[in-house]
């Protein structure tokens, strides 16, 4: 597949509007993502992020509007968009290797048994180096810890090579060290392949030094651009539809609707904690 | 007591090779080493996808077939398949929702067993039957039955090798998969469609209530030791058949030990070892951890 130009758009939203049993969850949701672009998805349990990442995968069909994946409509298996979902923790005794996951990253869509091969093999390795995996590739997948294994699903979706990369919540439960190694490698990714990261948090602190664009979901409606033309009181305020307060306190951006802290009053990994 | 040489002891007591010249005991043999490898192949998924509970629902389940069909006077194997394999698309239709295919999972198996003791009861036909369904006739298995049961598991291997690599998929990342196309429900149900075949076989060889040993046990054991999939596999098919085999030969030769003219039950040998089997792997499994974090010189991220 060739590498489409810079700023060619890889992925079009035109006015996505879905409801999710008699409620609507995306209203109007437009937004282009280019090529090696990094976009953070951000809003609050609820705001239908998810649900933007299952139209996106072609789980989900809109109610209204389109989307478009490199030109063309969307259809569901495309693999021209890789996914890394929520985490969910692993059984230790799953008997199966990091690696054995990894590959499913390759053929696990296709039917019959795996034929190895030193390509399949190389492949799979250097998608493992790509996320610092390969040391412990050959551990039970089960007895890594959550970032270990979000490692593996990384270069597991990489595998497919893709054009979009999805990544759900994936700094969810990583303390704040663990969350700005995720961030650069995914940004580090998305430079070097030139794959468009389109991630999804709470939180937007931890993206300020990557993110090219913000797309800022509340009350289903999006608002996109540059995170200093998003972020503002006035923007923010139409998107909640009420008055809301953008604050910076020591290099942090807080947003306040009344007394209640809407977004970056605490890492993901506070919010997981306390539930 | 008088003494004996060891080898003629180990010859009364333990393995008696005359007993390769017994028909029903090579049948045994052949119908139980079948089942055991389908089993523990299909059992290393079921293993995987966390379904040991609706492994064991299903068996229960068929037993009111078995009960049923005998009760009709028709052949008991027809009538436990069939309705093992209603149970599992029924219990498979239920969704992905764990915690409510959980209940009624147990609410139906309980169910089933009562209608299939009723069967029992009002059954004066067959007055083995009750035993035989619940715990196995491996000795009473024909060689027209090993036949059909050979096929039968070969079929459900050969559905398994095509399903390989998506079934693998959808149980370890269901949400990517499904992203990338992999028809997921419809995988799950093929897949419960062949579990639910190869307990059937298994209930022919240990019973109903025992099935599960045959289908859980060796691919935990072998869980526990390897964590390829391919050679986990092998493995458990390996150790099923050889505690299979093992508890066939013990039975045979239980026949002399005390308290002497009757032989001791070929399940209570087969799920004996199976537990014995799958503790020995457990205690193992520090030894395997240990060497498997040497292979790790970073630190873990946490």
């Amino acid at each position: 597949m060739p590498i489409p130009a810079h700023d060619a758009t890889v992925l079009r939203l035109d006015r996505v509007t879905l409801q999710l049993g008699g409620r609507e969850v995306l209203r109007e949701v437009s937004l282009d993502l280019r090529a090696g672009e990094f976009v953070g998805l951000i809003g609050a349990n609820g705001a239908g992020k998810t649900t933007l990442l299952r139209v996106i995968l072609g789980l989900l069909r809109p109610n209204s509007g389109t989307v478009e994946v490199l030109g063309r409509p969307l259809r569901r298996g495309n693999r021209a968009v890789g996914y890394v979902p929520q985490k969910q923790q692993l059984d230790p005794d799953i008997p199966l290797r990091g690696r054995d996951l990894v590959g499913l990253g390759i053929d696990g869509h296709r039917w019959g048994v795996p034929f190895p091969s030193a390509r399949r093999r190389a492949r799979i390795e250097e998608a493992l180096r790509a996320v610092d995996a390969d040391h412990y590739a050959d551990a039970p997948v089960g007895r890594l810890s959550g970032g270990e294994q979000q490692r593996l699903l990384i270069a597991q979706a990489l595998l497919a090579e893709p054009r979009i990369l999805l990544l759900d919540e994936p700094l969810a439960s990583l303390d704040i060290k663990s969350a700005s190694e995720v961030v650069r490698l995914v940004a580090r990714i998305g430079r070097e392949r030139g794959v468009s990261v389109l991630l999804v948090a709470h939180d937007m602190n931890p993206l300020m030094d990557v993110m090219d664009t913000v797309v800022y979901l509340a009350e289903g409606r999006a608002a996109v651009g540059p995170v200093t033309e998003v972020v503002r009181t006035e923007v923010l305020s139409r998107l909640y539809g009420y008055p809301v307060d953008v604050l910076q306190v020591r290099g942090r951006i807080l947003v306040l609707g009344g007394s209640e802290v809407l977004m970056g009053g605490h890492t993901d990994h506070e919010m997981h904690a306390h539930g | 007591m008088k003494c004996m040489p060891m080898a003629d002891w180990i010859r009364q007591y333990l393995f008696s090779p005359d007993m390769f010249s017994n028909d029903q005991v090579t049948g045994a043999l052949l119908a139980g080493g079948e089942v055991a490898a389908v089993s523990a192949v299909l059992g290393y998924f079921v293993v995987l996808r966390g379904l040991s509970f609706m492994g064991h629902a299903v068996t229960d389940i068929g037993f009111t077939g078995g009960a049923g069909a005998s009760l009709l006077g028709l052949n008991a194997l027809w009538g436990l398949a069939t309705f093992c394999v209603a149970a599992a698309l029924g219990v498979g239709a239920l969704g992905n929702r764990a915690r409510e295919r959980d209940v009624a999972t147990g609410v139906t198996l309980a169910l089933a067993l009562g209608i299939g003791a009723m069967f029992l009861y009002i059954n004066t036909r067959y007055v083995s039957a009750p035993f035989t369904l619940l715990f196995g006739s491996i000795f009473e298995v024909d060689s027209d039955t090993t036949r059909v049961m050979a096929w039968v598991g070969m079929a459900c291997l050969a559905v398994l090798a095509v399903l390989y690599r998506p079934l693998l998929f959808s149980s370890l990342a269901p949400d990517t998969a499904e992203a990338r196309g992999v028809p997921v429900r419809l995988i799950s149900a093929i897949f419960l469609v062949c579990m639910a075949v190869a307990v059937a076989e298994a209930a022919q060889v240990v019973g109903v209530l025992l099935a599960t040993a045959l289908l859980i046990g060796p691919p935990a054991t072998a869980a526990y030791l390897v964590a390829r999939p391919g050679l986990g596999m092998a493995l458990a098919a390996a150790i099923g058949v050889l505690e299979t085999w093992l508890g066939i030969d013990l039975a045979y030769v239980s026949y002399d030990w005390p308290p002497g003219g009757k032989g001791w039950p070929v399940s209570f040998f087969i799920t004996s070892l199976a537990l014995a089997g799958f503790i020995t792997a457990r205690l193992l499994r520090p030894a395997f951890r240990r060497r498997v974090s040497a292979a790790r010189p970073r630190p873990r991220v946490v």
